[in-house]
């Protein structure tokens, strides 16, 4: 059709033309390439992008209040905190503390005054409990049903969580908090426990990723260099736990490691131990069931350098002289790097975001952040909690994963 | 053309068919069946066996059963984010209590139920039909001890009785049995926790025996870790360790020390078929039925008439049985009511180092 | 790798150091997989050794209707349509990319391949409150959907690779003799990418079929998918019953895993032969 468009301005000089045309064929091709990926592209947004998108901004989400007590916020904020809030800001919020019992809306305040200090959830029970129908004086009988809503602190905590933003959650996930007059200070030694955990989860995905290289490494040699028959039969002995549900696998490993279990068993029956060692739900456990699971991942971007690399370098180094091992660290092991660095960072940042099986094989002092982030949505709903730690471990990854890709594209300009 | 035409119905044809089928998924998906949650494992094949299997019978309402480990946390997200899709829930006492209060639960009304006054005094409250008493025993594995265990003293005993132990990981009964085992009477255990020096005491007592833990969170565990070898004692549901000692495993239980509760069924607030859920707890409450479940496990029934159809065998099993309850506390619910999210929130941040 | 007759008595002994260690390693990997079966059969109703006594209940236990089947039926219901919607959407986009350059395509990329790299609870967590509020909390919809976003690397993938060598002149010349665009796709695209659709659609079904975090979150107990049934046969019903269809599944794999080295071995037989 392009043609016909051509033919029908003849006034145009050829070379022109034909540029123009090229152009638009180009820019056609363009938006129909384009056309094709948008559909996976706009899916991923709305399914993927967006739905993490709104979990990250719950990290500094601090609407509660503000949701199920409208009208006692405003009047808060009109309040200068010196003496009590007026009666009508009072009226206002027993009135919201009835209506709140409906819907999880007591919940949800309980829930976000008692990260203040955690006396609010009791303190609205009781009050909701004793609030009478109608009061001439609310300040009064609020007073009455417990003396702390007397008191100026407790209406200026209230006030400290009405904002609708809030970093208490970031914060608190780097074990910091805001202080009386408003600095970032760290929080109380005793209470810390998200740098150990940080810390706990990079130790654990470093030592997986270095047993998986070690392990890895050799075997991956081993089926790069056997003729082809041999290495396929042993490649099944590899894909067949890669293809094996993780869940089975975990399982598998709770049998063999349990005091009882096999491995326990056989040391005993050899007299190298005579009591059963503890190798699971602890971070024994841990370290067996997530090598098993990550290994192939390491394995097979290994395989696949190690089978490109021709063996001839590493025979002339041997017949030049060179001692084998010196002709396989020097000649061989250097041509493997790309394939170590795609296997170690996959792996790592597999394992970095791993959730289930240190959660089945795995004690409390073995969780990663993963853990935490599920443990604060299912189990104590704080939301805003799980949303700061999993943004960490988001950024975290993401960094990585920025890492990988450099590597795996400098991977591909190395080869053309 | 033409071929090109065909093909191109084909595509669309193909479009329009899963476009059905995921709308007939979406449509299926809102025309559910009665969904009821228990904390599953013996406890639940009982269930199955008692309730679950003969109320589809009987009734023919469609039921899908599922398991939880009492958090109550996972009904606060459903009916704070409008997404309800548990109707009939087992509860705690204390969770219920809580949840009742937050308006998870729907009011229960009695009159609407038709079980009249009949079920033991505890089973009635403003949101929960009691299910059946349990206790948290002392379990321990008879082969693997020389001298056999009698007390919480004695669990915290590492010298004579070697080997790791299993507890619960969350605040409840831990703390209650960190108190016995340092020799505070049953009867003073929540007037001591009820203090902030009680508390401080009970985690003091915990952090003795912390590196002989092993922590289970589902109630399957305790008898699987016995029976594995990986405990020779722990704390458990009383009728998991009878499930275990039916299969001929050399399991013994302490009752001395033991806590007991009720469980509850409570509905969930904006559940779609409280009509049902109605009609399922007056089938649970039959004392046939309910003499059903305690012969498959002993937890001991709430309707009177049930612990009479049972012989004396399975009724010295039960939590409620005189013998048993010598040296028991009963679960405080208001104290769990009040200071268990705070204790909670406590023990995890000191079971996380 | 073999030993050459030259070998030195130091060199002869790292070579079976070297291989014994690699045959460990193969050990580690497969004697797991392996550990569970026997317990399939056992009559107890725990998960340890040795075994009371010998019986097929825990098979009788999971092909009766109940929830394994259940489970079953749902992982079945859910991981086809996911993958086939992964295939669809990520072949598509795959085609586009090797199609031609575009502003921007580089971080798209980034973006299709994204859900493989994200931590599995991120996305768990962001869906859970995401379809709580457009209503495809508990629903196969909203499960499908969730795992279509985790196939779809995959197919991106290896449709990518197999696209790589593909000479998209084939599309021009098919289009000078008159198809149309769908015509080109199908009968000259489609041909010589389907081996890179397949191997995707595969680890897109195996994603779904085995994948656990998400479900927990986003499934009631009426889209029970398989893994869920088998995470609570860890924890919640401890039973010999995960491992009999452990050994389900693992005979299964290895079918799969043997079936396709057969066909690897025949067809280059096939190239070998004139």
């Amino acid at each position: 059709m392009s043609t016909n468009a051509v033919a029908a301005r003849p006034e145009a000089p050829p070379e022109a033309n034909l540029k123009k045309q090229l152009k638009r064929a180009d820019r056609l091709r363009k938006f129909k390439a384009i056309g094709l990926v948008a559909p996976l592209a706009l899916f991923l947004i709305v399914v993927f992008v967006l739905p993490i998108g709104s979990m990250l901004w719950r990290s500094v989400d601090n609407t509660e209040l503000e949701s199920v007590m409208p009208r006692t916020v405003a009047g808060l904020q009109q309040w200068d905190g010196s003496d009590l809030p007026e009666e009508a800001t009072l009226a206002a919020f027993a009135a919201e503390l009835r209506d709140s019992r409906r819907g999880g809306g007591l919940g949800k305040v309980g829930r976000r005054l008692n990260y203040e200090d955690n006396q609010y959830r009791g303190l609205l029970m009781r009050t909701l409990r004793g609030l009478p129908a109608s009061s001439e004086n609310w300040t009064q009988t609020l007073i009455e049903i417990d003396p702390a809503w007397g008191e100026t602190t407790t209406w200026r905590e209230i006030q400290r969580a009405s904002p609708p933003v809030t970093d208490r959650y970031v914060l608190a996930s780097l074990d910091l908090e805001r202080g009386a007059d408003g600095e970032i200070q760290r929080i109380d030694a005793q209470n810390r426990i998200y740098q150990s955990v940080f810390k706990r989860t990079m130790v654990i995905a470093g030592g997986v990723t270095l047993i998986c290289l070690a392990l890895g490494f050799p075997l991956a040699y081993l089926l790069a260099t056997l003729p082809p028959k041999t290495s396929n039969l042993l490649m099944i002995l590899v894909l067949l736990p890669f293809w094996t549900s993780l869940l089975v696998r975990t399982a598998a490993w709770i049998i063999l490691l349990q005091s009882n279990g096999l491995i326990n068993q056989s040391l005993i029956a050899t007299g190298i131990i005579d009591t059963p060692l503890q190798l699971v739900f602890n971070r024994i456990g841990v370290f067996f069931a997530m090598v098993h699971i990550l290994l192939p991942f390491m394995i097979l971007p290994l395989y696949s350098v190690m089978k490109g690399i021709s063996p001839s370098y590493q025979r002339a180094a041997v017949s030049l002289g060179a001692h084998p091992f010196a002709a396989f660290w020097q000649v061989y092991a250097p041509q493997t790097i790309s394939g170590v660095a795609a296997g170690t960072i996959l792996v790592f940042i597999m394992a970095l975001g791993y959730y289930i099986t240190p959660a089945l094989v795995g004690g409390p002092a073995d969780q990663m952040v993963s853990y935490y982030v599920a443990y604060y949505t299912n189990t104590t709903n704080n939301w805003g909690m799980a949303a700061a730690l999993g943004s960490i471990l988001l950024a975290l990854t993401l960094l990585l994963y920025l890492v990988y890709h450099r590597l795996v594209n400098r991977k591909q300009l190395i080869r053309s | 053309m033409k071929k090109n035409n065909l093909m191109r119905t084909r595509l669309a044809r193909s479009v329009a068919v899963s476009g059905l089928l995921t709308a007939g998924l979406a449509a299926s998906a809102g025309a559910q069946a009665l969904t009821v949650i228990s904390f599953g494992g013996a406890s639940g094949d009982a269930m199955q066996k008692a309730y679950y299997g003969p109320f589809e019978e009987k009734t023919g309402i469609e039921l899908t059963p599922g398991d939880y480990n009492g958090e109550l946390s996972r009904i606060r997200a459903m009916v704070e984010t409008g997404n309800v899709s548990w109707d009939l829930v087992e509860m705690e006492s204390p969770e219920m209590v809580r949840g009742c209060f937050e308006g998870l639960f729907e009011p229960i009304d009695w009159q609407r139920l038709g079980l009249g006054d009949v079920l033991i005094d505890s089973a009635f409250d403003e949101c929960g039909v009691g299910s059946f008493v349990w206790s948290t025993v002392l379990a321990y594995d008879a082969d693997a001890l020389e001298a056999a265990p009698a007390s919480w003293e004695d669990f915290w005993n590492v010298e004579d009785f070697p080997g790791t132990r299993g507890l619960r990981r969350g605040a409840k009964y831990t703390l209650e049995f960190a108190l016995m085992a340092d020799g505070v009477p049953n009867e003073e255990v929540y007037d001591v926790l009820m203090t902030e020096e009680g508390v401080d005491r009970a985690f003091a007592k915990l952090d003795e025996l912390k590196d002989h833990i092993q922590w289970w969170e589902a109630g399957a565990q305790p008898p699987q870790w016995l029976v594995a070898g990986d405990v020779v004692m722990t704390s458990s549901y009383n009728g998991r360790i009878a499930a275990a000692q039916e299969e001929g495993n050399n399991l013994e239980i302490v009752w001395d020390g033991s806590l007991y509760d009720l469980d509850y069924w409570a509905i969930v607030s904006g559940s779609e078929h409280v009509d049902e859920a109605y009609q399922f707890i007056e089938f649970a409450s039959q004392p046939e039925n309910q003499a059903v479940y305690s012969s498959e496990i002993p937890y001991g029934p709430v309707h009177p008439d049930a612990i009479d159809q049972l012989d004396e065998e399975q009724a010295r099993r039960m939590p409620t049985h005189a013998d048993n309850l010598e040296g028991a506390l009963a679960i405080n619910t208001g104290f769990w009511v009040d200071y268990g999210e705070q204790l909670e929130q406590r023990f995890n941040a000191w079971a996380t180092h | 790798m073999a030993l050459p007759p030259y070998a030195s008595p130091v060199e002869k002994l790292w070579f079976w150091i070297f291989r014994g260690s690699c045959g460990l390693v193969l050990l580690f990997l497969i004697a797991p997989v392996f550990v569970i079966i026997p317990l399939s059969f056992s009559s107890g109703s725990f998960l340890t050794y040795p075994l009371p006594g010998f019986s097929l209940r825990w098979y009788e236990e999971i092909f009766s209707d109940g929830p394994w089947m259940e489970s079953l039926k749902n992982s079945l219901i859910v991981a086809p349509l996911a993958t086939l919607l992964a295939m669809t959407f990520g072949t598509l986009a795959a085609v586009g990319l090797n199609r031609a350059d575009f502003p921007g395509k580089g971080l798209i990329l980034a973006l299709l391949i994204s859900p493989m790299v994200v931590p599995l609870v991120i996305v768990a967590v962001g869906m859970y409150f995401f379809f709580a509020q457009v209503g495809l909390l508990n629903s196969y919809t909203g499960l499908v959907l969730a795992h279509t976003v985790l196939g779809v690397p995959f197919v991106v993938i290896t449709v990518n690779a197999t696209l790589q060598g593909f000479d998209f002149n084939q599309m021009r010349a098919g289009a000078s003799l008159g198809a149309s665009p769908v015509r080109v796709f199908f009968t000259v695209v489609l041909p010589q990418i389907v081996p890179g659709m397949v191997s995707g659609g595969l680890f897109a079904f195996a994603t779904s079929f085995d994948e656990v975090v998400v479900a927990l979150f986003i499934a009631s107990p009426t889209e029970r998918t398989l893994p869920i049934q088998m995470f609570s046969g860890i924890r919640e019903n401890i039973s010999p019953a995960i491992a009999a269809m452990a050994t389900i599944l693992i005979l299964l794999s290895t079918l799969l895993l043997i079936t396709m080295e057969f066909l690897r071995r025949r067809s280059e037989r096939l190239k070998a032969a004139p």
